[in-house]
């Protein structure tokens, strides 16, 4: 298939596929850190949680990721002797590339997450500080399991943007889909073809995925009514 | 010292030669996106299915496939046809600049279709009623209630789509033009500074954003006024 070159588009297809599903993990970490802060009473904390999500949403992921993959390295290069290291560091594409996609869907998904929790009820968690829990208690008890539920058309929409952002890892080198099609259109001087075939592979991903958030999107709703229109 | 910033100072009008590349690159493509957004949109609204299902089509396949992706099929992808090198569009298509304005503009009518789209589906039922009402062939009430009042609540969600594609057009980098993160990436070859590089073209970025973020506010005042809370 594709002049032998089917096989090794598809191994690049599953680094894809780690490195999204990788980065969207870091990304709710980081995502649910970054609306704690910016729900939290304390002032500065707020204000730290605001400029990451604003710094972050204004830069476009390509210069994030020029910056942090070879900016980054420059500077742990620079910073490194100082405390010192000798040795040259050099940073591995996939983990840099988790690192730089998680670090910067964090941002947005802090935002879905701030949506989500706003148009949760204050008595809820009034509620549970009522019954004596501890603010991180009420936090993980009560409002991040009704959260998801209002999260998720949010969450699918940043998960479809993270998903066809892994596409610009390939490049800073990482051997991804994207990669592989690029090679091998240099190869064979067939570029429609392989990029063709890439972006059906694609299409299949957010295909499936929008499919799967829908049905989670169902079962999370059950016992809520919808507004009958 | 560990940052060396004399030679970005020196750089700086390579920067805002790329500046003018990316608000060029941007009004062109955002201009031909919103032409064809208009009537996919309309498309995207109609009861005949197969009008809808192939505005649906482009939409669903342009909005599942990555920007580069697309970017590279134009740019890379058209030359392998032998038909499309002899043709008369060559010329055209052998330029970084229009391929990347095509391929954003692409892009953009898609998600600006759906933008309209959607706006155009939460017309209140009574505006629609009256004008039917009042005798309006459909032409004439798409021109006088629909769009006026569709595209003014899709203003929000379009400053969304501009900042978006503002973002989308740092891709043209990539295909050799020298636009904000273009220049930036010059300067790195020139004189290996990666972070300080990055950083000013990032600077450059977060200006132009708040810029548009400001300009679609006073837009918003402007248009959507009548819908904003009142204040006493």
């Amino acid at each position: 298939m594709l002049k032998g070159y089917g096989a090794v588009i598809l191994d690049g297809a599953w680094l894809t596929l780690q490195l999204a599903l990788s980065s969207m993990a870091l990304a709710i970490v980081l995502g649910l850190i970054g609306v704690a802060l910016r729900l939290s009473p304390v002032r500065w904390l707020a204000w730290l949680g605001d400029l990451y999500s604003t710094v972050i949403r204004g830069i476009p992921d390509l210069v994030l990721i020029l910056l942090i993959f070879y900016g980054g390295q420059d500077l742990l290069n620079r910073v490194a002797p100082l405390l010192g290291f000798d040795e040259y560091i050099d940073l591995n594409p996939l983990v840099a590339g988790i690192g730089t996609l998680g670090f910067i869907f964090g941002a947005y998904l802090s935002e879905t997450f701030r949506g989500a929790f706003m148009a949760i009820p204050k008595g809820q968690a009034e509620a549970g500080m009522a019954y004596g829990m501890s603010s991180f208690q009420v936090f993980f008890r009560v409002l991040v399991p009704q959260m998801i539920r209002l999260a998720i058309p949010g969450f699918t929409n940043n998960w479809l943007v993270l998903t066809k952002a892994t596409a610009l890892i390939s490049v800073v080198g990482l051997q991804d889909m994207m990669f592989k099609a690029k090679q091998a259109a240099d190869a064979t001087r067939e570029p429609f073809t392989f990029f063709l075939a890439v972006a059906a592979m694609y299409l299949v991903i957010t295909s499936v995925s929008l499919l799967a958030l829908r049905h989670l999107e169902k079962r999370y709703s059950v016992g809520v009514r919808a507004a009958d229109l | 010292m560990i940052f060396d910033y004399n030679v970005i100072w020196e750089a700086l009008p390579l920067y805002f030669g790329g500046l003018v590349t990316t608000l060029k690159l941007l009004a062109l493509s955002l201009f031909f996106g919103l032409l064809c957004a208009l009537p996919l949109g309309l498309m995207r609204v109609s009861k005949n299915a197969v009008v809808n299902m192939t505005a649906w089509l482009y939409t669903y396949v342009i909005r599942g496939t990555p920007m580069l992706v697309q970017l590279f099929l134009i740019y890379y992808g058209l030359a392998q046809f032998e038909a499309v090198r002899e043709s008369f569009l060559w010329p055209w298509l052998s330029s970084a600049t229009f391929c990347a304005c095509l391929a954003f503009a692409i892009n953009t009518s898609a998600y600006t279709a759906e933008i309209i789209a959607g706006s155009l589906r939460a017309t209140p039922n009574g505006e629609i009623e009256a004008a039917k009402a009042m005798g309006m062939s459909r032409f004439k009430m798409y021109k006088r209630i629909l769009l006026p009042s569709a595209l003014r609540r899709a203003l929000p969600q379009y400053s969304n789509e501009v900042i978006m594609m503002l973002q989308t057009t740092s891709l043209a980098s990539i295909v050799t033009l020298i636009d904000i993160t273009g220049a930036a990436r010059t300067v790195n070859a020139q004189f290996y500074l990666p972070f300080e590089a990055y950083i000013t073209a990032g600077v450059f970025y977060l200006c132009l954003t708040f810029i548009l973020v400001k300009l679609f506010k006073l837009a918003e005042r402007r248009w959507l006024g009548y819908l904003a809370p009142r204040k006493h």
